[in-house]
C-alpha cells in the first residue's frame, strides 16, 4: 500500500508533550506484556516439575518436549492468525492429516518425487484455507460453521484416499526433518527449527509489518478496519490461506516425526492448537494477543503433558488438567475484556 | 441551487440513490461542496445524512446518481480510493480500533516503512517516525492526552473522538468530512472541535459537518445542507434564517422557495413552530 507518504502540514517540533514518545522501556512492557501471566504459569509450572521429579530438568527432556509439541505448535501458528481475525478454524488437525497423506502416499508410490510431493501437500493445505477463507468472507458464513464442515470433509477425505491404510516406506527426504543435531548437552530435530523459525517469522510479520497491524484491526472491527482503507476481504481470505500453508508445513512435521503417513493422526490437534492460543493469552474476540503467547501456551501444554506423565499421572488426567487450564485461561480473558470495556 | 456565476464545488453529487432493502436510505439526494466553505449538513435521526457522507467517502457505493470531485466524474471504489483522493472522514462511529494505540490508529491503513532494504524487502514498520508524527499532530491540535501508547479503549469517549478527528485533519488534502464529532465532547472539547474546523477551513479546506446541535451549526456554517427523507431539502445561509426557521424546514412546516424565501408546507405544523412564510 502506500508505504510513503506521511501527514502533511505539522512544522516537526523538537519537544514532545508526550511523556513516553519514546517505545515504553522493555521493564515495563515486560510487566504490563499480556504474556506476562502465561509466562509466569510457564515457568510456576517448571518450578514444580523441577521439584518433583528428577527427569524434568535436563536438556533431553527440553529437547523431548519441543519434538513433542512442535505439530501442535505450527498449527498453533495458523490457528492464532485466524483467533486474531476474530475467527475459528476447527479444521485444522484434520487438513493437516489429510496433507500428509497426500504427501506420503504421492512420494512412496513414486507418483511424485519427494520435493514435489511435498509441495502439492502444502498447496492442498494452502488449498483448503483458501477455501476456508472464501466461505468465510464471501457467503459470508460464520468460521465456526465452515471449518466444522472442512474438519468432516478432509477426515473423510483422508479415510478415503488413504484407504485407512497407514503409508510406510517414505523416501528419505520426507523424514529429513526428524533428523537431529548436537546442541548442548541434547540432541535436537530440524523440525523443532523449522516450527521455532516459523513462530519468529510470523510474530515479527504481526508486530513489524503493516500487514501484522491490519489482521489486529481486522479483529478489532472488520468495518472500521474497512473505513481505513484497508482490503479486508482480501486480507482474511489471506489468513486463512496462510493458515492451510502452516498446517502443510505441519503435515511434513508430522510425517518426519513418525515416520509413516497416519490416518488417524492429528484428531484432537485442532483443540489442542486453540487450547494452546487461548492459554497464550489470545482473545477469542479477536484483536488482541500474539504468536508469542502462543507459544508460551504450546509449551505449557507440552510441560504439563511431559511433567504429569514423569510423575506417573495417567494420561487421561493430564486431558483433565488441559481441559480445567483452558477454562481458566477463557475466564482470565473474558473478565479482562470485561474491564477494557 | 448553485448558479452559473459560483465556482466549481469541489465535491459535488446529483440524484444519488441508496436502497436497504424496502429502506431508502437515499431517495435521489444532491449535494454541493463549495471551495473553502463549512457545509453543515442537519437533518432527523434517521434523515440520511451518513448515508449521504458514506456515498461521498466511498464507504458505500450508490445504486444510482453521479458524484463530481473538481468537476469530473468520479467512481470511488471503497474508502481507499476516497482517501486516494484528499477526502478524509470522521465516521459517526468514529472507526478505531480499540485494542491498538492512538499513533497505530492515525497510521491505520498507511503504515510507514524504514526506509531502505528493511522497508522495502523486510516490510518492516518505522514506528519511532509513526509515534513522533502523531505525537506532533496531537501536540498541534492541542489535543490532550496522557500517552500515545495507550490503547484507544483506554479513552474516554470525548478523547476517542478527539483522535478520530485529529487523524482526519492530519490527512486531508482536499476535503474533511466529519459525521458528528462533537457529539461525545464536553463544552470546552467541542469549542476546541469547533476552533479546528476553522483551523482547516482557514488553509483553504472545506469542511463537511454533520450535527444535531444548531447553535453550533449556526456559529461554523457558511451554509447549511438541510437533508429530509433521503434527499436534499434546501441549501441556506446561516444569516437569512433564524433557528426556528430552519429547524421548521427540516421538519417539513416550511419549505425553501426558488427565490430563496419560505413557504409554508404544512401549516400545523408551522403554526406549532411560530413560524411564518417569508
Ligand atoms: N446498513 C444499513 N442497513 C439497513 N438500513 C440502513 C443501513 N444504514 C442506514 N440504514 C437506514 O437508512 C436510513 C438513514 O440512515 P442514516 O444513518 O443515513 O441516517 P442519519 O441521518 O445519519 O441519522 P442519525 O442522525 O441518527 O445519525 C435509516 O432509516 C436507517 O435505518
Ligand atoms: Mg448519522
Amino acid at each position: 500500500m502506500t508505504a510513503t507518504t506521511t501527514p502533511p502540514s505539522t512544522p516537526p517540533s523538537a519537544s514532545s508533550p508526550y511523556a513516553d514518545l519514546k517505545a515504553p522501556t522493555t521493564a515495563r512492557r515486560l510487566l504490563t506484556a499480556p504474556t506476562t501471566g502465561p509466562l509466569a504459569a510457564l515457568l510456576l509450572a517448571c518450578v514444580f516439575f523441577s521439584l518433583t521429579t528428577d527427569q524434568f530438568l535436563t536438556g533431553g527432556n527440553f529437547s523431548l518436549i519441543i519434538q513433542q509439541v512442535m505439530v501442535v505448535g505450527t498449527l498453533a501458528i495458523g490457528q492464532t492468525l485466524i483467533i486474531l481475525t476474530a475467527g475459528i478454524d476447527l479444521s485444522c488437525g484434520a487438513v493437516m492429516a489429510f496433507g500428509s497423506i497426500v504427501i506420503a502416499r504421492m512420494a512412496a508410490e513414486g507418483s511424485l518425487p519427494p520435493l514435489a510431493a511435498i509441495a502439492l501437500g502444502l498447496v492442498v493445505c494452502g488449498g483448503f484455507g483458501l477455501l476456508n477463507g472464501l466461505l468465510v468472507q464471501k457467503i459470508p458464513l460464520p468460521p465456526f460453521i465452515v471449518t466444522l464442515g472442512m474438519l468432516n470433509v478432509a477426515f473423510a477425505l483422508t479415510h478415503i484416499y488413504s484407504q485407512e491404510q497407514t503409508v510406510t516406506n517414505l523416501p528419505g527426504p520426507l523424514t529429513a526433518l526428524g533428523q537431529t543435531f548436537p546442541l548442548g548437552y541434547t540432541d535436537v530435530t530440524y523440525g523443532s527449527l523449522v516450527t521455532i523459525a516459523l513462530f519468529l517469522l510470523l510474530a515479527y510479520a504481526l508486530s513489524n509489518t503493516g500487514w501484522g497491524r491490519h489482521v489486529y484491526a481486522l479483529g478489532n472491527s472488520p468495518e472500521a478496519a474497512r473505513l481505513n482503507g484497508i482490503r479486508t476481504s482480501r486480507l482474511t481470505i489471506g489468513v486463512y490461506t496462510v493458515a492451510g500453508v502452516l498446517y502443510g508445513i505441519a503435515a511434513l512435521l508430522l510425517i518426519s516425526r513418525t515416520g509413516v503417513g497416519d490416518p488417524q493422526a492429528g484428531q484432537t490437534d485442532n483443540l489442542d492448537s486453540i487450547t494452546a492460543v487461548v492459554l497464550g493469552g489470545t482473545s477469542l474476540f479477536g484483536g488482541r494477543g500474539s504468536v508469542l503467547g502462543t507459544f508460551i501456551g504450546v509449551l505449557i501444554v507440552g510441560v504439563f503433558r511431559n511433567g504429569l506423565q514423569l510423575m506417573g499421572v495417567a494420561s487421561i488426567y493430564q486431558t483433565l488438567i488441559t481441559g480445567v487450564l483452558v477454562i481458566l485461561a477463557v475466564t482470565v480473558d473474558q473478565i479482562s475484556r470485561k474491564k477494557a470495556r | 441551487m448553485s448558479t452559473a456565476s459560483s465556482p466549481t464545488p469541489v465535491l459535488q453529487a446529483r440524484g444519488l440513490v441508496k436502497r436497504y432493502g424496502h429502506v431508502t436510505a437515499i431517495d435521489g439526494a444532491d449535494f454541493d461542496l463549495l471551495p473553502g466553505e463549512v457545509l453543515a449538513v442537519i437533518g432527523d435521526n434517521g434523515a440520511g445524512k451518513t448515508s449521504l457522507i458514506k456515498a461521498l467517502t466511498g464507504a458505500l457505493t450508490p445504486d444510482a446518481g453521479e458524484i463530481r470531485l473538481g468537476g469530473e466524474p468520479i467512481t470511488f471504489n471503497g474508502p481507499q480510493s476516497a482517501r486516494a483522493h484528499g477526502i478524509e472522514t470522521v465516521y459517526q462511529d468514529l472507526a478505531v480500533a480499540a485494542s491498538m494505540d492512538i499513533a497505530s490508529n492515525m497510521f491505520l491503513g498507511r503504515e510507514l516503512r524504514r526506509p531502505g532494504v528493511l522497508g522495502s524487502v523486510l516490510r518492516m514498520l518505522d514506528k519511532k517516525r509513526m509515534r513522533e508524527e502523531a505525537a506532533e499532530h496531537m501536540a498541534d491540535l492541542k489535543i490532550g492526552l496522557r500517552s500515545l501508547t495507550q490503547a484507544v479503549e483506554t479513552l474516554s469517549g470525548g478523547q476517542r473522538q478527539a483522535v478520530a478527528v485529529a487523524r482526519a485533519v492530519a490527512w486531508a488534502r482536499s476535503v474533511v468530512v466529519m459525521d458528528e464529532p462533537t457529539a461525545a465532547l464536553g463544552v470546552k472539547e467541542s469549542g476546541q472541535v469547533l476552533d479546528l474546523i476553522r483551523r482547516v477551513r482557514d488553509k483553504g479546506m472545506p469542511v463537511v459537518l454533520i450535527s444535531h446541535n444548531m447553535p453550533h451549526v449556526f456559529e461554523i456554517a457558511d451554509r447549511i445542507h438541510v437533508h429530509r427523507l433521503g434527499r436534499r431539502a434546501a441549501v441556506i445561509k446561516p444569516s437569512d434564517y433564524s433557528m426556528a426557521e430552519v429547524v421548521a424546514i427540516m421538519t417539513g412546516a416550511l419549505a425553501v422557495d426558488e427565490a430563496g424565501g419560505t413557504v409554508v408546507a404544512d401549516s400545523e405544523a408551522a403554526k406549532a413552530a411560530g413560524v411564518q412564510a417569508t
